[in-house]
């Protein structure tokens, strides 16, 4: 009990020194409920069935990201403990000179972690609770959820879970402890408190050299990830420049705080200024016992820059090409043509003959709820495949994309058919010459591809004639709605090629608009198409075993957004655990080390600077230590964040990007500059006693 | 003439009505300028918080002090702040020398901190490295040079800013005896070459003889003063030495 009371003793004394440290945690705390009781939100359940689908998708993924989450979190606990602790290594042989033992020190420090630790976690969960509940309004804003009977929410699983991962972490830094003490020797705590400072002079020859070196390897990762994102053809060379990168990271910082004192040295102007001397001296010095910390807070601050921004990017792009990509309101499709070799039934065959809305009205759909409508048969031949198309660029289309089935049939629309699409779209309409052909592509890669080979002048024979492609480019469209840019490949071929010999029909089309006069009522005749079981279409199709495929605009819709919300959720979720991570791990390094210094301000103040004068030095060394490790993360980010969208093949204009990017921006200067401001007003306090 | 440092009547308390301690009680001596004036007392005589008022890191209750005719008691915040910066030198028993800056910086600082013009600057550091025999030193870190290069790393910073009024609190207390004999030269030098006017804090008689004038300090009153007139410092230190052993109690204890 003895041992407990020091403990709480010591708690209470080193609160001021460590409010960032608890805020912190408390902070992790409540964002871990916070996301992990989205589950028992009362908006979720108000939403319709197939935005339920979505958040259960969403809610694995925030289960399977927790536990990255919990690793990130426990990570930063553990580090910040650790070095906590070694600041008390005098105090530690205090006790132990006066005759406390191991186990006894172990005991306070379990004590300190437990009350830490059960602090933390309770206001954490409080806190968290009442987040929740503004969580859950926005969820049920970004789902449209009726949220007109409100309850409060309390999600006994989430508050179990928190409980569980945070325990288990808070453990971890008890057995950590528990190790740490038990290596210690008194004689080395002892002579821990008269610390002699060793200055670590670096040759700044070798600072030169080394800043060079990681500098072009940087450059060069930067490159890889980007202008030569060919040579990362497989999965494994995407180690190659992460590896850089963070190598070069960590040389950059061993090298810059020489190579800027040098700089600084020889500007005699802004070296003799005021505190200029004293601050570069400090932060030269403090850089090199912190660049594995610098390290880490940069690269934890480059994920939260991309992380978010990417992120915030493809939830743009998703929300944005949907409008643009479903200018209807229905797409149905079906297979034409099913040849008679058995796997088909009579009746399936017959089918396939006959046109979509010929399907719909026999199987009982009242074709007045469906206005605009428009249909199109489209062909095939074995005489085009994708083979034939990329013929110039085979060889090196396969080694990028070995996955592809080259021996696919190309897709033929007639120039007419797609005409008459176009218009009910609103896309370019065109015109051909009897041997011209144009492509419709708007899928990234395909487009690269299929580029690449028009430069070359793909001449393509079939029925007896050789086509030309009208423009060496693919041209931008689609024939069915959906949400993002996924048209592979179509073909706009004049009218009379399809009836060469070989061509075969392909997919019977149709598109259409519902004849209704709102919102409302589309939703009433969406019911038709998707809700099985009381649907008399889909109930008639099923029994008649014919598979009609389609997409209607309210889903696309629906999903694209869900597909955008979970990706923000997550993003937000991830961004903000590696930014409190680094803000704090940085913050608490800053205050611990300005309180071992503050002899030093001691002395400024003796030799006579002003108040005014060594708060400003203050400023600016705290200032630069969180700039810096910023700066290159927004460096990495430049490449990074196109890295990503590259990888997931999305197109992002700069201009598009500018949004989300002002975002994190702003999400960063929040939390990371309130963290600065938190670390300066810390900090001054200290130097003041 | 006039002299650098006046100080009338001077007075300080700690603690409340009840329980009153005089740390200082009715104090009034003078400096002239050049002068090398010793303070010497037991610990707990008040000496250092004599030291501290007058360096305007502590207030007086009552009293006045004036240095250069200015009555540093009135002076405020940052006033208070640019006379210590400007018109005082400080040498302190532990140095307190910057343990990241090099020499030359530590220095310097004392320069940049009142705006000088960097070229002036590196003149006057390397001028008075040069009188303080400490040029070869400049680009080493404390941690590097021994006691007595400390000292005098921190006498140059005292004086390199042409201080009115120089203070020295102890400044041998932490230096072996050969090191704190070349301390005390070099402030002899500053002294004599320089004409610079120091105030030095001790209790050892040692130190003490190299003063011109010595203040004998007892319970916070001034207890007697000592001359060197043209004496020898040999013939200074056994005179103190005398006064201290006539006086006998505490003050004996501590040589």
């Amino acid at each position: 009990m003895k041992l407990f009371s020091m403990s709480v003793k010591n708690i209470q004394k080193s609160i001021k020194d460590y409010t960032i440290y608890f805020l912190t945690l408390i902070l992790g705390v409540a964002i871990f409920y916070i996301f992990n009781s989205l589950d028992s939100q009362e908006a979720m359940l108000v939403v319709s069935s197939s935005t339920r689908e979505i958040i259960k998708l969403m809610l694995s993924m925030i289960q399977f990201v927790s536990i990255f989450v919990a690793l990130i979190l426990g990570f930063l606990i553990v580090y910040a403990n650790n070095f906590l602790i070694k600041r008390r290594k005098k105090e530690f042989g205090l006790y132990m000179t006066l005759g406390m033992g191991k186990r006894q020190i172990s005991g306070i420090l379990l004590g300190e972690t437990f009350l830490i630790g059960l602090l933390s976690l309770g206001v954490g969960l409080v806190i968290g609770i009442f987040g929740s509940q503004l969580m859950s309004i926005l969820v049920a804003k970004l789902f449209e959820a009726d949220m007109s009977e409100y309850q409060f929410v309390f999600s006994e699983a989430a508050c179990v879970k928190t409980c569980l991962y945070f325990g288990v972490m808070y453990a971890a830094v008890m057995v950590f402890n528990v190790v740490i003490i038990s290596r210690y020797k008194l004689i080395d705590l002892l002579s821990a408190a008269k610390k002699n400072e060793k200055v670590k002079i670096k040759n700044p020859v070798i600072c030169v050299l080394v800043f060079l070196v990681a500098a072009v390897t940087l450059g060069y990762a930067y490159y890889l990830v980007t202008a030569g994102i060919q040579k990362l053809d497989t999965i494994d060379k995407l180690g190659i420049p992460i590896i850089m990168g963070v190598a070069s990271t960590f040389f950059i910082f061993w090298s810059v705080s020489g190579l800027a004192l040098k700089l600084v040295q020889m500007k005699k102007s802004t070296y003799l200024k005021g505190a200029n001397l004293f601050v570069l001296r400090q932060i030269h010095n403090r850089i090199n016992t912190t660049v594995l910390s610098m390290t880490i807070i940069c690269l934890l601050l480059f994920m939260t820059i991309s992380v978010l921004s990417s992120a915030l990017s493809l939830n743009h792009v998703l929300t944005e090409d949907m409008e643009k990509l479903t200018p209807v309101d229905i797409n149905l499709y079906k297979d034409a043509d099913l040849p008679d070799d058995g796997a088909y039934s009579e009746s399936q065959i017959q089918d396939s003959r006959k046109s979509v809305s010929e399907t719909l009205e026999e199987n009982g759909l009242n074709m007045k709820l469906l206005t605009d409508v428009e249909e199109v048969t489209t062909y095939k031949t074995e005489d085009w495949t994708w083979e034939d198309s990329l013929r110039s660029i085979l060889d090196s289309a396969k080694e990028q994309f070995p996955m592809l089935r080259y021996n696919t049939a190309e897709e033929l629309i007639k120039i007419s058919d797609y005409n008459r699409i176009a218009r009910l779209y609103g896309m370019k309409e065109y015109e051909l010459e009897d041997d011209e052909y144009i492509v419709l592509c708007n899928f990234n890669n395909m487009v690269n591809l299929r580029n690449q080979a028009l430069k070359n002048g793909n001449e393509i024979p079939f029925g007896g004639k050789v086509y030309h492609a009208k423009y060496t480019e693919c041209q931008e469209g689609y024939l069915l709605i959906s949400s993002s840019h996924t048209n592979t490949g179509a073909m706009i071929v004049p009218d009379q090629s399809v009836f060469s010999e070989n061509v075969k029909e392909y997919q019977h089309y149709l598109m259409a608009n519902y004849n209704a006069e709102n919102q409302a009522e589309k939703k009433e005749i969406e019911q038709i198409f998707v809700n099985e079981g009381e649907s008399e279409l889909l109930d008639n199709l099923n029994k008649n075993q014919i598979e009609l495929n389609g997409l209607t605009k309210i889903s696309v819709i629906e999903s694209s957004k869900g597909v955008a919300t979970i990706i923000t959720f997550i993003a937000i979720y991830l961004g903000i655990t590696f930014l409190i991570a680094s803000s704090a791990i940085l913050a608490l390094k800053e205050l611990t080390e300005n309180s071992d210094n503050r002899q030093r301000y001691t002395i400024l103040r003796k030799i006579g600077m002003d108040e005014k004068m060594i708060d400003q030095a203050l400023f600016k060394q705290i200032g630069i230590f969180f700039i810096v490790p910023l700066l290159l993360a927004i460096l990495h980010s430049v490449f990074g964040i196109q890295f990503a969208l590259k990888l997931i093949s999305v197109q992002v204009a700069v201009r598009e990007m500018l949004p989300s990017v002002i975002a994190t921006a702003v999400f960063l200067v929040l939390v990371y500059g309130g963290y600065f401001f938190a670390t300066y007003i810390g900090s001054k306090n200290i130097i003041k006693e | 003439m006039e002299h650098v440092l006046e100080v009338k009547e001077i007075e300080k308390y700690y603690g409340n009505k009840s329980n009153l301690t005089k740390a200082i009680d009715h104090i009034s001596f003078s400096v002239d300028e050049g002068e090398f004036v010793g303070i010497m007392g037991a610990s707990g005589s008040g000496k250092t918080t004599l030291l501290n008022c007058i360096s305007t890191i502590d207030k007086v209750t009552a009293g006045h002090i004036m240095i250069n005719g200015m009555d540093i008691t009135r002076l405020k915040g940052n006033a208070l702040n640019q006379f210590r910066r400007e018109e005082l030198g400080f040498i302190f028993q532990d140095f307190n020398l910057l343990d990241t800056l090099t020499a030359y910086e530590n220095v310097a600082l004392a320069l940049t901190i009142q705006n000088v013009k960097p070229s002036e600057i590196d003149k006057r550091v390397r001028q008075i490295a040069g009188r303080l025999g400490i040029t070869d030193i400049l680009g080493k870190y404390p941690y590097q040079v021994s006691g007595g290069q400390k000292q005098r790393i921190a006498a140059a910073r005292a004086i390199v800013t042409n201080p009115k009024l120089i203070l020295a609190d102890e400044p041998t207390g932490a230096l072996d005896s050969r090191s704190a004999r070349q301390l005390l030269e070099n402030m002899e030098v500053l002294n004599q070459t320089m004409n610079a006017t120091i105030l030095m804090v001790t209790h050892d008689a040692f130190t003490a003889s190299y003063a011109d004038r010595i203040l004998l300090i007892k319970d916070g009153k001034l207890f007697n003063e000592l001359m060197k007139g043209g004496e020898s410092r040999q013939e200074f230190f056994e005179k103190i030495i005398d006064v201290v052993t006539l006086l006998g109690g505490e003050l004996n204890e501590i040589i």
